[in-house]
């Protein structure tokens, strides 16, 4: 069991900040750990309670796989979805190397 | 009243019967409204973009449906305000983030399609805090939106933009979301009437998401009947929103004068412990409405309520972190290059992001990392149980319950800033209702030192029924001079 009491170091913001694809300035580091801390601190509370034997809620309805017929319909409109895009090439999203090697 | 006074614009149901009869003409009460948007706009700043001239356009269509004889909806000519998070196929939707700041949706949000469906007229987007995160449309990445009863204050938030366009008499409806209050909070603060509906009856399909569990696009108005108009119009099925309920909604509208003989009314005493006195003192008033009215009026604890707001934010950021995970520069949006793609994500969102939703996203990440998910997230569902039962317990013995909206009137701009927690507590009486998905409404009801101060109905899932009942005998008994639309002003200025 991990402890639970208000510590939210700079080393847990870094390490949030990497998981959540955010670059933080040095500044922003210090700003944030401080402020979590203080929400984490407050709504912590809950933690503490006991609900041995209380049921999950996930979502307010009981819900179920949506299925429809397997029938064609409109999609969106290629073109007018790529010209939103900030880099297509062929038809496609164009990202930079993801393994490091040139394309 | 004055001559600007006069030329403030009728209710949506009233000015819809004058179009459909053709007494009036859309494009009229189209160009009235973008007069007077022109006027205050640049001290209010609800919009982030105003689509004047397609406005007009849309006008002039139903001038001619009804001209040949055809009906043009419900909604005929009403000029209405959507948030900035619901998209708009070809017209600018930025959530109130540079993250999505020039993107044109490829298609419309299924309530755009509904509204216009039934004559309602677009005239712009409003501002929000980015993302609907937040309690005053100060994280708007656009510049804060002003309380047209005082300029120097907060309209609420999240959908801050909304409720100050319909206050400051811009358009007679408006749309927005509500993931904690983020209606319901700023109709109090604006002195409008908000709702957010019942989770699933509303649909969600093209609203941008924040937290999905709990989102709910929900009327604002001057009146609650006008609020009728428009929920009558939006709700119901939607099969391109998985989350929404398969029923066909009874109508509010017709049933709103029907009164409040012998309905059982719950006064949410836990809420009454840290309000500030004048919201205190107008839900005691409208208790005595409703009992004066015929209702049978008690007193009800339900401390389990007060779990809500920890358990919300445990919840709303773990479905936050995960939902903008979206947005990492490859399909739209805002893209800062970097030498792979990790590096361009990365500072994509840091450019992109606003501190709010920075902070959002790294406490929903943290409470969903490995070694704190069951501490954390998994309690705060146990805990949203809780709060689920303590309504279900009360609402054994109520029809409805009311409380405050929000634990004060509106406040300064900057008050809160630089303290997140402060701000998380505006929204301590409206978020156990989203946790469990239920309706609830806010109504003007009084005035505390020339600032609106709205009370809070709460019902159970799919009670829109009682509660706008309930909504109608509390407006009647209101202090007229509490509810939009007023003439714009600063602090101390006389109306």
């Amino acid at each position: 069991m991990p402890e639970l009491t208000a510590s939210f170091s700079r080393d847990d913001v870094v390490y949030v900040a990497q998981l959540a694809r955010l670059d933080l300035e040095r500044g922003e580091v210090d700003l944030y750990a401080a402020q979590l801390a203080s929400i984490l601190d407050h709504v912590a509370a809950v933690t503490s309670l006991d609900t041995t034997d209380v049921p999950a809620t996930a979502h307010p309805l009981e819900l179920a796989n949506v299925l429809r017929p397997d029938t064609p319909g409109p999609t969106l409109d290629r073109a007018e979805v790529l010209a939103q895009a900030p880099l297509v090439e062929g038809g496609r999203f164009r990202v930079p190397p993801i393994l490091g090697e040139a394309p | 009243m004055s001559a600007s006074a006069e030329a403030r614009p009728a209710g949506a149901v009233e000015t819809a019967a004058a179009v459909r009869s053709g007494a009036r003409r859309a494009r009229d009460v189209v160009a009235a409204a973008l007069a007077r948007i022109a006027t205050y706009e640049g001290e209010i700043h609800c919009f982030n973009t105003v689509t004047g001239d397609a406005a007009l356009v849309a006008a002039n269509r139903i001038d001619a449906a009804v001209a040949a004889g055809h009906d043009p909806g419900p909604l005929a000519g009403v000029p209405i305000a959507l948030k900035d998070n619901l998209c708009t196929r070809g017209v600018p939707t930025t959530a109130g983030s540079r993250i999505l700041e020039g993107w044109l949706p490829p298609y419309d949000a299924t309530v755009v399609g509904a509204v216009e469906a039934a004559g309602a007229v677009v005239v712009g987007k409003t501002n929000l805090d980015e993302f609907a995160m937040g309690s005053s449309t100060e994280n708007s990445a656009f510049g804060p939106t002003h309380n047209p009863w005082d300029l120097n204050r907060v309209p609420g938030g999240s959908s801050g933009g909304s409720a100050a366009a319909v206050a400051a008499g811009f358009v007679p409806l408006a749309l927005g979301s509500d993931t904690g209050g983020s209606v319901r909070q700023p109709a109090s603060l604006c002195g409008v009437v908000g709702v957010k509906p019942t989770y699933g009856l509303v649909s969600r399909y093209g609203l941008i998401a924040f937290a999905s569990s709990l989102d709910q696009v929900g009327p604002f108005a001057a009146s609650v009947a006008d609020a009728a108009a428009l929920l009558d119009v939006v709700a119901g099925h939607d099969p391109a929103d998985s989350t929404s309920l398969d029923v066909a909604p009874e109508p509010v509208a017709s049933h709103l004068d029907d009164g409040v003989a012998g309905l059982r009314v719950g006064v949410i005493s836990d809420f009454l412990v840290d309000a500030s006195p004048s919201c205190v003192a107008a839900v005691r008033e409208a208790a005595e409405v409703l009992a004066a009215a015929g209702a049978v009026v008690e007193e009800v604890a339900i401390p389990a309520l007060m779990l809500g707001l920890s358990a919300y934010y445990l919840v709303a950021p773990a479905e936050a972190s995960s939902n903008l995970a979206r947005y990492d520069g490859v399909r739209y949006g805002l893209r800062v290059d970097g030498a792979d793609v990790s590096r361009m994500n990365g500072r994509s969102r840091s450019a992109g992001f606003g501190p709010e939703v920075k902070r959002r996203i790294m406490l929903g990440t943290y409470v969903l990392s490995a070694g704190y998910y069951d501490a954390y997230y998994g309690q705060a569902q146990r805990v949203r149980t809780l709060v689920a039962h303590g309504f279900a317990d009360a609402y054994e013995r109520f029809d409805v319950l009311i409380g405050p909206t929000s634990p004060t009137v509106a406040f300064e701009i900057g008050a809160k800033t630089q303290d997140p927690l402060a701000m998380y507590l505006s929204d301590l009486y409206t978020i156990p209702t989203n946790l469990a998905g239920h309706p609830a409404m806010s109504v003007p009801f009084s005035l505390s030192a020339g600032l609106p101060v709205g009370v809070q109905v709460l019902a159970p899932a799919l009670g829109e029924g009682p509660m706008f009942r309930a909504a109608a005998v509390i407006e009647h008994g209101a202090d007229p001079g509490a509810r939009g639309p007023i003439e714009p002003r600063s602090a101390g200025a006389a109306r």
